[in-house]
């Protein structure tokens, strides 16, 4: 049975490809239908185990750091690097890797799951490790209140075997519940530097935890970050850009030490410098002799955090707003992001281009042009000077964005 | 030189669901193009009323924020019954509109009574009513919003809609009205928010704010609301 299936999968990943797909979601499709057990038998063999990333925002990243830190100490480590964070999309990349036996030569699973998909996948497949990140406003439209989706994740963290890492410093996160619970936080100064969902547009409700952090983000000078481990203090110079994912660090940092705790948290920060920006989060490219950096924004609290640490006068601005079912049909979250640190825009775009547009005139930031039409924003932005430029886009037209930008399809 | 115009906005923490905060920013900003000094009072939960208000304005919440808001609610609502009566312009969006009325039947039956301002009731429905939404109004024309609610509101006099639904579901999918408009208390589902690509709504408000201060004023100072009329168009052509 799982050989057939196995090779049934595989043979319609390679006929999706074959047909220009990107041969993600249908092969899970398929495997789910015929062979329900197929991912908790192929996964729970894994010597570690499997450990699950989820949150609102900075799952693609966090998974990534955890999984080249773990990959530096040796072990084999199997992730849905394809962004797809649904469970066919876990089921298709595994496909991709299992030999048609069924062996699967891994030693741990590193899987980013949305809220609601990672409920499904732990009712189905044994968790041992699970990292929660955040529980801001997303796509309302898709998964209800803030507060329900706290209740999902409460169900992934319960149901977790060895140990759950959250975040402090977000009240719906640090409240959650399972066997074993450690915590990574942030020191009282750099508090304020990162709004939680309470506190995006009220300050007044920023408080001070006493629950004991595991790994604390100490301080952060532009891309120094310090962290504090059991007292012991560690910098170092990160790649990564934006504060948040200095901050995601330290929960990554708390999750490998707790995976293998036999390692020197030190082994650990020595890799954690060269981590590259993952895919549309903070990439870097060089284009005709100019840097752009392509920003995904999701939500509020990602859009903010992205002004904190990304608005400056030395770059040309453009924002590319979707309403796509992947971006979320309501754009109404873009009135909870305060963008007065844009001296600029140089043009918005996407479907909601002139959403956008209004949005910026009540903070009262000048906008040079727009065109709903993506490929022609992009190609004007890009042509008209040799400035560095930044992109703040949403997922959709990320994806659109970065197609053109490395002018290769992608995905 | 007009007074300043006092805004009361009530339950910001606890109601701010959807970009609400944009409504605020609307009249504020509106106002201070054309010289208007405005003012917000933030209602929180213990507080009392202040003696001016110009302008009430609450938003959409959570079930928890709800619950957090209804004891003070009960409280305030005989004073804001009177401003309401009175001609105070009024915006209530989604969570507060609903509890602007008589009552809403929770899905396990539990009743909780509304502030009994606007003539209508609420029931939890079974499933969410969620996507864009064009209405019109005889005053303001076409009106585009974002909805996404479970409750289904029924208007006892049909005549007071605030809309007729051109297309989404409005106050309970079935009979085309959407919101209420009573004297000058609009009660709404539209987020979006409702105010920034519906001009003519928060000059309304604004306008009707000012008369009553001074019943010599007639007419709004006019602003360039291209980019404003472009927003309404494109949200008005996206798909449900």
């Amino acid at each position: 049975m799982d050989s057939f299936s196995i090779l049934l999968g595989k043979g319609i990943q390679k006929i999706s490809k074959l047909r220009g797909g990107g041969g993600s979601a249908l092969p899970g499709l398929v495997i789910e239908k015929t062979n329900p057990n197929f991912l908790r038998k192929t996964l729970s063999k894994l010597p570690y185990g499997v450990v699950v990333i989820s949150g609102t925002n900075g799952k693609t990243t966090t998974t990534k750091i955890v999984s080249e830190l773990l990959a530096k100490q040796g072990l084999k480590v199997f992730t849905n690097k394809t962004g797809s964070n649904f469970v066919r999309g876990a089921i298709s990349a595994i496909l991709e890797e299992i030999k048609i036996s069924g062996k699967f030569d891994y030693d741990i699973a590193v899987l980013e799951l949305d809220e609601a998909h990672a409920v499904k996948f732990c009712e189905n497949v044994p968790v041992n490790y699970s990292l929660v990140l955040n529980v801001q406003r997303d796509q309302l439209d898709r998964f209800g209140e803030i507060d329900h989706t706290a209740e999902l994740l409460e169900k992934l963290t319960s149901s977790t075997k060895k140990c759950t890492v959250l975040n402090r410093e977000d009240s719906r996160v640090a409240k959650l519940k399972s066997q074993k619970v450690i915590y990574y936080g942030l020191s009282a100064p750099l508090l304020k530097n990162f709004p939680n969902d309470d506190n995006l547009l009220d300050a007044k409700s920023e408080k001070k935890s006493n629950k004991k952090a595991s790994v604390t983000l100490d301080k952060l000078k532009g891309q120094i970050a310090t962290y504090d481990i059991e007292g012991q203090k560690f910098s170092c110079d990160l790649t990564l850009k934006g504060i948040y994912n200095a901050y995601n660090a330290a929960g990554a940092l708390a999750l490998c030490h707790e995976i293998m705790p036999e390692i020197p948290v030190g082994e650990f920060i020595k890799y954690l410098d060269c981590i590259e920006s993952a895919f549309g989060r903070g990439e870097v490219f060089k284009i005709n002799g100019t840097d752009v950096e392509l920003l995904l924004v999701k939500n509020p609290a990602a859009f903010q955090l992205s002004l904190a640490s990304f608005a400056d006068n030395n770059h040309e601005y453009m924002i590319a707003i979707n309403d796509e079912t992947a971006d979320g049909h309501d754009v109404s979250w873009l009135w909870n992001v305060d963008f007065k640190a844009l001296p600029r825009v140089k043009y918005v775009s996407g479907t909601r281009a002139a959403d956008m547009a209004l949005r910026l005139k009540y903070d009262e930031i000048p906008v040079d042009g727009g065109n709903p039409d993506i490929t022609i924003a992009t190609n004007r932005f890009m042509s008209e000077s040799k400035n560095p430029k930044r992109i703040f886009a949403t997922y959709t037209a990320m994806l659109e964005i970065r197609k053109i930008i490395t002018g290769k399809s992608l995905l | 030189m007009a007074n300043t115009i006092t805004i009361l906005h009530l339950y910001p923490r606890e109601m701010n669901l959807y970009g609400d905060h944009g409504n605020i920013l609307t009249l504020v900003k509106r106002c201070e193009w054309r010289g208007i000094k405005t003012k917000v009072i933030e209602h929180e939960p213990g507080q009392a009323l202040p003696k001016k208000i110009d302008i009430i304005f609450g938003g959409g919440g959570q079930d928890s924020g709800q619950n957090k808001i209804e004891a003070d609610l009960k409280k305030i609502s005989p004073e804001l019954k009177k401003l309401v009566e009175n001609g105070t312009p009024t915006l209530v969006i989604c969570g507060l509109y609903q509890l602007f009325g008589k009552s809403f039947t929770t899905q396990d039956q539990r009743v909780i009574k509304g502030a009994n301002i606007l003539n209508l009731s609420t029931t939890a429905g079974e499933e969410r009513l969620i996507g864009n939404i064009v209405i019109k109004n005889n005053q303001f024309g076409q009106i585009v919003g974002y909805e996404n609610h479970s409750g289904l509101t029924t208007l006892e006099d049909k005549s007071q809609a605030f809309g007729e639904v051109i297309s989404g579901a409005g106050n309970n999918g079935e009979d085309q009205t959407e919101g209420c408009f009573y004297k000058n208390c609009i009660g709404t589902y539209l987020h979006g928010p409702i105010l920034p690509k519906n001009p003519k709504v928060a000059d309304f408000l604004i306008e009707t704010a000012l008369k009553r201060q001074n019943p010599k004023f007639t007419k709004l100072q006019e602003l360039d609301d291209s980019v404003e009329k472009a927003a309404h168009k494109s949200a008005a052509n996206r798909p449900r």
